[in-house]
């Protein structure tokens, strides 16, 4: 093995096969028609065809046993078509639930970020207004709660199903320790980063397609190095967010988990998991937001007409990057994986 | 994708920076910026001895890893080592457009770290825009004669050699009619005057005055000196020089856990983000060198990891710099200075670096025309 930028065959194999599937089956009308809720039924069958909901829960349980690897591939095509399914939650859920209504993708699993309240609400899940099946924490256990999906999300910056559900009420399973958590949230960090990374990539080529297109003062506005300028500093941020999402899962598939990789920030040598997670997801986020933000900004008033894509984009860049909590929270979790916890360094 | 480097490669960085800690200490940093050259002649014989400059020389057939690795441990490290990155890049060329002599007598010497090399190509009017430049070399019998100057000749001082651009021609069209020279600093007629810089880095103008050579010294075919140029530009960018966000937050780092701010919230936020930017910089930079490794063009990924690493070099040196309060203004060497002045150093160094390998500007241009595929706006 050697360092390789490119996808390997199988990677490829998936990246055609997802990226024609969702350039076919979810092109912007469908993901128009699905607002406000963010969910197409319909989609989400077409994908059970696929076998594609039951792809991360384990072999030995009847699902795919896909590499991390190989799903943050499907995750970039998602995000590019901005496909409003819950798949990445669902997959997320499935590797501590594979149920076989689950992995089927009969029914749909979710997965809370955050623990339940003290009342025993998970608030605001990502995938939750139509899971059947809700997988997070409460009183400091691992659960899984069956109860009826709300089919309704409050109204949401990226037009994303999400809903307050009962960690109580339901049919509730102990599925382990608060502690097997933190493994399924940074795999959900690696996989929306690449869904992201899929957001930020499409909202670039929309950004140049456009200011090819439109002309002002007789050329197109494209050859303006104001606007150029602009557009040029996104391929750094879109590569450098699939390389990150890509490294973390390679590292996860290595086994580079618990402390098995390395963290040595005097060489800036990461090969762990967890950090690479929170660094994917982080810069994901801002590749995502600067590249709608600008795409947006060069399309002019129509960039912010409802008639026009590039909001559809925008709105999603933020509404599926912060549901995972503020930003400057997660740097400073970030900086306690790499140098330590705070008050352990405090002083020293 | 695999991010694993080989067995060979992790042998090779150890082979280099055994090199590396056996001749760099800190008075050899320390005389490096007193002097204002940033060289090293002992470490880089030291790597020409044991044959790493050879395998780290750009060009077709070479890895392009190598260059990375060497380059990027030497900034890891603080090394003095422009001289040895230029030597390379020259020596590449000259590999690639040489005559067999000129291999013989010049990039023999630049690989064994025994000679050194400056370039003589921008100009008072010819920088970002390189063809403009004015300095002559005209036919006399069988000699040319060079007249004219060159700014950012770095390195002068202690070259052997300068790698020359001039106009042969000047009714030949925008990139006709140029020819390069490979020639002896000491050869009658050379000059160099000081420019101090901002950096500790001391660079040069170069005066050519009535400069009398032969043809042996001309690189490639006269008249087509644009075509060597162009070697060089896809030499120089993007594999080398984009590491320094690693070794400014080790050192922020070691200064804020000396003095207790590491446990200061806003200071650890921005810290993980210096860690992030340093990650992606480096993936760019491996892609780079990957892309040319498999014999892909690299030109615009090279453009890319430029841009972001020299950029976030800047923003994240200023922003150390204000984190460490008065102690950070200190210089190198001060007393009290916060991590012993080398953030001041990287507020200062990380200036000329969006510079150095093609301005941002002229990047942003080939990264929006070549990439992206935009209207070329010049």
């Amino acid at each position: 093995m050697a360092l390789d930028f490119s996808l390997s065959a199988d990677q490829e194999a998936i990246a055609d096969t997802f990226g024609a599937f969702f350039a076919k089956e979810s092109p912007v009308d469908v993901v128009r028609a699905a607002e406000p809720l963010g969910y197409s039924p319909q989609l989400w069958q077409k994908l059970r065809s696929l076998e594609a909901p039951g792809m991360a829960a384990p072999d030995q349980e009847g699902g795919g046993g896909a590499t991390l690897s190989a799903l943050v591939v499907v995750a970039e095509a998602l995000g590019e078509a901005i496909a409003p399914v819950p798949l990445i939650e669902h997959w997320v859920a499935s590797r501590a639930c594979p149920a076989p209504e689950i992995v089927s993708g009969e029914r749909i699993a979710a997965i809370a970020l955050r623990p339940a309240d003290a009342d025993g609400t998970w608030r605001l899940v990502p995938g939750g207004a139509v899971a059947d099946v809700v997988v997070g924490l409460d009183g400091g256990e691992l659960v899984a709660v069956h109860s009826p999906a709300p089919m309704a999300a409050p109204s949401n910056h990226g037009s994303a199903p999400l809903a307050d559900r009962s960690a109580r009420e339901g049919d509730r399973v102990v599925l382990g320790e608060a502690s097997e958590l933190d493994p399924l949230l940074d795999m959900w960090r690696v996989l929306t980063a690449a869904a992201l990374v899929g957001i930020a990539e499409r909202a670039m080529r929309m950004g140049v397609d456009y200011v090819l297109e439109r002309h002002q003062f007789g050329r197109p506005i494209g050859s303006f190095q104001a606007i150029q300028h602009g557009l040029a500093d996104l391929p750094a941020l879109v590569d450098g967010g699939r390389f990150l999402a890509h490294k973390a899962a390679w590292a996860f598939d290595e086994g580079m988990v618990d402390g098995a990789g390395v963290i040595d920030m005097d060489e800036g040598n990461v090969t762990e998991f967890a950090p690479l997670a929170a660094m994917a997801m982080l810069h994901a986020a801002d590749a995502a937001a600067v590249s709608t933000d600008r795409s947006l900004h060069y399309h002019g008033g129509y960039g912010f007409s409802l008639e026009y894509d590039i909001q559809l984009y925008f709105r999603r860049a933020r509404g599926w990057a912060n549901i995972v909590g503020d930003p400057s929270r997660e740097r400073r979790r970030l900086a306690d994986l790499l140098w330590g916890p705070a008050k352990a360094m405090a002083g020293r | 994708m695999d991010f694993r480097l080989t067995d060979r490669h992790e042998a090779l960085r150890t082979e280099i920076r055994a090199c590396i800690d056996a001749h760099i200490d800190d008075e050899v940093i320390a005389r490096a910026h007193r002097t204002g050259a940033n060289h090293c002649v002992e470490l880089a014989k030291a790597l020409g001895d044991v044959g790493l400059l050879a395998q780290a020389m750009p060009g077709e057939g070479q890895d392009p890893m190598a260059m990375w690795m060497l380059s990027s441990e030497a900034e890891k490290a603080g090394a003095p080592f422009d001289s040895v990155g230029m030597a390379l890049v020259i020596a590449g060329v000259l590999n690639a457009a040489g005559t067999p002599s000129q291999n013989q007598r010049v990039t023999a010497a630049l690989l064994a770290g025994e000679e050194f090399v400056c370039f003589g190509l921008t100009e008072p009017d010819g920088g970002s825009d390189l063809p403009a430049i004015s300095t002559r070399a005209v036919r006399d019998g069988d000699e040319w004669v060079i007249n004219g100057s060159k700014m950012w000749t770095t390195m002068a001082q202690v070259s052997d050699w300068v790698f020359l651009l001039t106009r042969t021609d000047p009714d030949a069209g925008r990139y006709g009619g140029f020819t390069v020279f490979i020639i002896l600093m000491d050869t009658p007629g050379i000059s160099a005057d000081p420019i101090h810089t901002m950096s500790t880095e001391r660079s040069n103008v170069t005066f050519y005055d009535d400069v009398r050579v032969g043809d042996e010294w001309v690189v490639g075919e006269a008249n087509e000196g644009w075509q060597v140029v162009s070697i060089m530009f896809g030499f120089e960018r993007g594999i080398a020089n984009t590491g320094a966000l690693t070794p400014l937050l080790r050192r922020f780092a070691q200064w804020a856990a000396h003095t207790g701010v590491i446990a200061d919230p806003v200071h650890r936020e921005h810290m993980a983000q210096v860690a992030i930017d340093a990650q992606v910089a480096e993936l760019l930079t491996q892609r780079t060198a990957w892309t040319a490794a498999v014999g892909e063009p690299s030109g615009t990924q090279g453009s890319i990891a430029k841009v972001f690493a020299t950029e976030a070099y800047q923003r994240h040196a200023r922003w150390a710099q204000a984190a460490a309060g008065p102690e950070g203004l200190l210089g190198l060497g001060e007393s009290g200075a916060a991590a012993e002045g080398w953030i001041d150093h990287d507020v200062r160094h990380s200036v000329p670096q969006t510079f150095q390998g093609g301005t941002t500007e002229i990047n942003r241009n080939n990264i929006a025309e070549r990439h992206l595929g935009l209207p070329r706006a010049r």
